[in-house]
């Protein structure tokens, strides 16, 4: 047994190219069994990857989901950001440059306006919850951009740790609540064209959410989207520590 | 060959990366901006670049297109490499904290894709045809 492990551990990457094929196998057969391919596979496969994390959070108390697990070790180099990035970048190749110049400005207006709304959201949400001082406030705000904005913006103002393990964990859940929430809320915001996906990448702006949801609605409009939502981090990263700390600071003096 | 598609990607994802690295440095911020965007980007314009030369044929393209279809199960991977635990037992703050931001920044999509069409110009300010 031990044997068998250590050796499913030492070729981890291709363990996992094995492992995840089986699940692309198992949801492509529950989509067209169980929902008559109403939802599509590659949202119940990304599904039961987070299921997959949560218990492998569980059993192991690590924090990289299933691959603090020996056995699944391999997940953490193939959904790391090195493959994922360089599997996003591939993707525009079918994407119209046309479509990315005529939208460029509104996706850059979507950045700005996607910063301020997650930042103020947040703020929103601590003060129900009793902060009062410009910097946890802010760095909670910082935290509702992206799970990095958030622990950037802390240690650069100087919050208190408990806060920024707060901002993390609002991040981790925006960016999970996105890809779950992405394909059901698609329609009714009419998210099915490369001009609105590259609005919701500026506005979401956490590339593993906003990655994974649109590839669960429609693969086609991941590089659009991918394309504003890489400049969502270093901007959040930009303003929320100079300029919105200061207007939280105006807001809240100590 | 397969390689050199591969590795046309590759030069785009290092220079776009890199540029990404570089700009957030020159800004002064410990954050990669925009890396993957310059990279597509790059990617995109060498591909019409050498379409038009003539220089791609189906292997070497092929190359390219693995990958792109190897997104969903790399975005398989890493949904299951997520941090899930600590976002459903960290409590009712950072639950709302992560959820409130992205149901307004929902509502606002349609706002701004309606910004980006191209609308037909009207001469008369407010005169809309009915039929």
């Amino acid at each position: 047994m031990e044997i068998i492990i250590r050796f499913l551990e030492k070729n981890g990457l291709v363990v996992a190219f094995l492992l995840v094929g089986l699940i692309m196998y198992g949801s492509t057969i529950l989509s067209i069994r169980l929902t008559n391919r109403k939802i599509p596979a590659s949202a119940i496969a990304i599904l039961i990857g987070l299921v997959l994390a949560y218990l492998g959070g569980i059993y192991s108390g690590g924090e990289k989901g299933v691959a603090d697990l020996k056995l699944f070790s391999g997940f953490g180099m193939m959904g790391g950001s090195m493959f994922r990035d360089f599997a996003i970048v591939s993707t525009a190749m079918g994407a119209s440059f046309l479509v990315m110049k005529q939208t460029g400005w509104v996706g850059a207006l979507s950045l700005l306006i996607g910063v301020f709304l997650s930042f103020m959201g947040g703020v929103a949400v601590a003060l129900l919850w009793g902060y009062t001082d410009a910097v946890s406030l802010t760095t909670i705000g910082a935290g509702a951009c992206t799970y990095i904005v958030g622990p950037v913006t802390g240690a650069a103002i100087g919050a208190s740790s408990d806060v920024m393990a707060l901002s993390i964990a609002a991040g981790v859940v925006k960016a999970i609540f996105i890809t779950i929430a992405t394909p059901f809320i698609a329609p009714s915001i009419g998210l099915n064209n490369p001009h609105s996906a590259m609005v919701f990448g500026g506005l979401m702006g956490t590339t593993s959410g906003v990655s994974a949801g649109l590839a669960a609605t429609d693969p086609k409009l991941v590089p659009y989207g991918a394309l504003t939502a890489t400049f969502y981090t270093g901007l959040g990263c930009l303003i929320c520590p100079s300029l919105l700390y200061l207007f939280m600071r105006l807001l809240f003096p100590a | 060959m397969i390689i050199y598609g591969v590795a046309i990607l590759a030069f785009c994802y290092v220079t776009g990366q890199l540029a990404g690295e570089l700009l957030g440095q020159l800004i002064g911020i410990d954050a990669n901006v925009g890396g993957v965007g310059f990279a597509m980007l790059l990617l995109i314009l060498l591909n019409d670049w050498l379409i038009k030369r003539d220089h791609l044929d189906k292997l070497t393209e092929g190359g390219i297109l693995f990958w792109s279809q190897m997104y969903i199960p790399i975005v398989v991977a890493m949904s299951a490499v997520q941090n899930v635990k600590v976002a459903v037992s960290s409590g009712f703050i950072a639950l709302l904290a992560g959820i409130v931001p992205v149901l307004l920044c929902l509502a606002t999509v349609p706002l701004l894709t309606r910004l980006s069409k191209p609308k037909p110009v009207d001469q008369d300010g407010d005169y809309y045809p009915v039929s």
